[in-house]
């Protein structure tokens, strides 16, 4: 039991914990919003040079050679800045994908681009109906020689817009809830049949509506008969990064509104000295502090071999995320007051942070219910 | 960073394990699987095979039979314990009063107490609380005045658990009342049958006789009784409550209890015939326990990791965590297991008499489990309101 880091990952979260505070100013970010793209270049050529581009991959391909620790102290430290950049689409989503699905000629192709900063990935699994369920795919490919034809539409690809390849989930066999005949396919982002429509979203991020008809695939990532297995490994290893960028976002908002119990006066006195408010922030500790024990919990628990028991776990740290950042989130705002409501206050840019990610891959009533149905956690006597 | 317990805690778990598979006596084991509180002599018994195996005393030093474990093993021995479950080693002897002895006492102290301590000889009792110091414990106004080579002792202490039992008691006193609050208190050891004490059972919600109240009436404690130096009573205390690492976090008793739960709301239908476990409302109030609980012991889990490198003893604000979510789920736990029995929990009766369902009335394993969930309401109350615990978090850790 040892909760203590490396040299080397201690280095690493110094390091982008230095740049971000350095470059990532809540003015700054206003900025990198506000541009074309949504986000920084200049931030990602920064991210690239710190390796954080690579960070998954090994050293061989040209990886920085991290576990799902040091995907956690990077996501934790993006967190905590509100980052804009397509870092878990890319490397956390997008390289798992390629880490698990891909053959070692394609890697060794894409790898080094990706932590050049020059490729972006993103994936393209939600359609309208499907809403969180992984296997709910209506999109189809159909098999045309050598490669696969994709037909379809994908919604809410986060980052969707800016990735030169897009990592698609498609129907090969089988109806459209059925877990198995779920292929997962590269397509090239600006290749003829495929049409995107970029937006903002609300916690200030980038997504596209995505529409294939008649692309061709560029490569297959794992089984395309049976391809949620891989899906559903993906994803929990993005609820690594999920979980700690959620608990970065908890630790910033809830230092925040401390700081401003502290100097907020009313009734001539500090806010922070009326024991209601005081129980509240306690309260959001004892959720902060729960949150970031399942974030730890989420680095070991993905490491689980079997696919059942995995998913478990991190269906229990998805949940318990959930429920803290929507109780730290909401409270932030309230011990704040009017101030927290403004756009020009970072609190509610947290708390709208917060609130998107417990929503993505499912929110924790989701997966509550996904535990509860899968018998829970604890065997009965 | 190495989030699992070591090869040897892994297999120190499972030699606590099978100990108890073969040693608890299966009266015992039933009478808290059945959620009562565990007979003296079943206790005692209890006790007694532990200090006979070396493992009595889990937080006392190695010259008086600690048995010298890391932080992870006393919280795997205790995590054994409380899902067996089986009793503890009696708290106010091995956590609390022990502790002080050994680390404030005259060598005559320990030698004088801390053995029979450990063999439970003595049954010690903690004389804390008052009728007007509960939350606010400095606030205590017992009276010990000096005459001689004894104190007189003048007052009362009250919610004294399991005082019915006791040979001794350890007492908070108010030796200088001119002086700060804090800062004119002794800890003082007094033996029970001492002439002027006055026991009186209160008998709480659910109908059990835990706590009492004890009442001093002249009450003659040698000097040699007084433990570290008089008027520094409140650094024994505060030693005593620093003690208590893992605060109540209990999270073997909760697993015990939600395996409990889920065995029962198996096998109990609803109205449709269908097992309570499979209503999606009930299932998911358990689940959402279940996920607290995991949350929980990983905390416990970081709590241990960091307290096993800190050189002082001051007691950890994160135990307040512990405690606070830690009696929220049990709480949580003897809600739902009442509600799983429905009607049949409500069943009256003295949760202490043996054979209390004797007259056949409701199914054994409903019997008491309203009386447990009246009865765990006083967990979010006693050593240190939840409320105290986030006073203590407002002070230590968020600086307002």
């Amino acid at each position: 039991m040892d909760f203590d880091l490396t040299e080397e990952q201690r280095l690493l979260q110094d390091s982008v914990a230095r740049l971000l505070t350095d470059r990532y100013g809540f003015e700054q970010r206003k900025g990198f919003m506000a541009s074309s793209e949504g986000w920084s270049r200049d931030i990602w050529a920064q991210y690239a040079e710190l390796g954080l581009l690579g960070l998954p991959f090994a050293e061989e391909e040209g990886g920085f050679g991290g576990s799902h620790v040091e995907t956690m102290l990077v996501a934790e430290q993006l967190g905590k800045a509100l980052a804009l950049e397509p870092w878990i689409p890319t490397v956390v989503i997008g390289g798992g994908f390629l880490r698990a699905g891909a053959e070692a000629g394609l890697r060794a192709e894409l790898v080094p681009r990706i932590a050049a900063g020059e490729l972006m990935l993103a994936f393209a699994h939600t359609e309208r109906q499907s809403r969180y369920d992984l296997n709910d795919v209506a999109t189809t490919a159909k098999r045309d020689g050598s490669t696969w034809v994709i037909n379809g539409r994908k919604g809410m690809v986060v980052h969707g817009d800016s990735a030169g390849k897009l990592v698609v989930t498609a129907r090969t066999a089988g109806g459209q809830r059925d877990a198995r005949g779920i292929g997962v396919f590269l397509v090239d982002a600006t290749g003829p049949g495929v049409t995107r429509r970029g937006y903002r979203t609300v916690d200030g991020q980038r997504a596209a509506e995505v529409e294939f008809s008649g692309a061709r695939a560029e490569a297959v990532l794992g089984n395309p008969e049976d391809g949620l297995p891989l899906v559903d490994q993906v994803v929990d290893e993005t609820i690594v990064a999920l979980a700690a960028e959620a608990v970065g976002c908890m630790q910033v908002a809830h230092d925040m509104t401390i700081d401003y119990m502290k100097t907020r006066k009313q009734f001539d006195r500090p806010i922070a000295s009326f024991q209601a408010l005081q129980h509240r922030a306690a309260d959001m500790l004892v959720q902060l502090e729960q949150a970031r024990s399942m974030s730890y919990f989420a680095a070991m628990g993905v490491e689980e071999r079997d696919p059942a028991e995995r998913r478990r776990n991190m269906a229990s740290v998805k949940a318990q995320i959930g429920r803290s950042a929507r109780f730290v989130g909401q409270q932030s705002i309230q011990l704040h007051g009017g101030i927290a409501m403004t756009m020009e206050y970072a609190a509610g840019h947290y708390f709208k942070r917060l609130t998107v990610n417990d929503g993505m891959f499912g929110d924790a009533d989701h997966w509550i219910r996904f535990l509860a149905n899968a018998g829970g956690l604890v065997q009965a006597a | 960073m190495e989030l699992r317990f070591s090869e040897a805690e892994r297999a120190f778990r499972q030699e606590v394990r099978d100990f108890i598979a073969k040693e608890l006596p299966k009266e015992t084991r039933d009478r808290m699987i059945a959620g009562k509180s565990p007979t003296k002599q079943m206790v005692v018994d209890w006790q007694r095979k532990l200090n006979a195996k070396g493992w009595a005393v889990p937080e006392w030093p190695r010259e008086w039979g600690g048995p010298d474990w890391t932080l992870g093993m006393r919280y795997i021995f205790r995590e054994e314990l409380q899902m067996a479950p089986a009793p503890q080693p009696l708290a106010f002897n091995t956590n609390m009063c022990g502790p002080v002895i050994a680390e404030f006492g005259t060598e005559e102290q320990k030698q004088r107490f801390l053995p029979r301590m450990a063999n439970l000889d003595d049954w010690w009792c903690q004389g804390f609380s008052e009728p007007g110091a509960g939350s606010d414990l400095a606030g205590l106004k017992t009276r010990a005045v000096k005459q001689g080579d004894h104190y007189i002792v003048n007052g009362q202490k009250t919610w004294t658990t399991l005082a019915q039992h006791a040979d001794w008691i350890f007492l908070l006193v108010r030796t200088d009342p001119a002086a700060k609050k804090q800062e004119g208190i002794s800890f003082l050891l007094c033996d029970m049958k001492t002439p002027g004490i006055t026991v009186r059972p209160i008998i709480t919600i659910e109908g059990g006789h835990e706590v009492n109240e004890v009442f001093f009436d002249d009450v003659k404690v040698p000097v040699e009784n007084l433990v570290g130096e008089e008027n520094r009573g409140w650094d024994c205390a505060k030693f005593l409550l620093g003690n208590e690492r893992f605060g109540q976090a209990r999270v073997g008793a909760s697993r015990e209890r939600i395996r409990r739960l889920k065995a029962i709301a198996s096998t109990e239908s609803l109205d449709g015939g269908r097992p309570l476990m499979e209503d999606p409302d009930f299932a998911r109030k358990v689940t959402e326990i279940e996920v607290e609980l995991r949350a929980l012991e990983m905390t416990v889990m970081r709590v241990i990791a960091t307290e096993s490198k800190r050189k002082d003893k001051k007691p950890d604000p994160a135990t307040s965590v512990l405690k606070i979510k830690g009696t929220e789920i049990q709480q949580m736990c003897s809600e739902l297991l009442m509600k799983a029995a429905g009607p049949y929990a409500w069943v009256d009766g003295d949760p202490e008499a043996e054979g209390s369902n004797d007259i056949d009335v409701a199914p054994d394993w409903a019997f008491g489990l309203a009386g447990v969930y009246f009865n765990w309401r006083k967990q979010s109350i006693y050593g240190g309101s939840n409320e105290i615990q986030r006073n203590i978090m407002a002070k230590a850790f968020l600086g307002l």
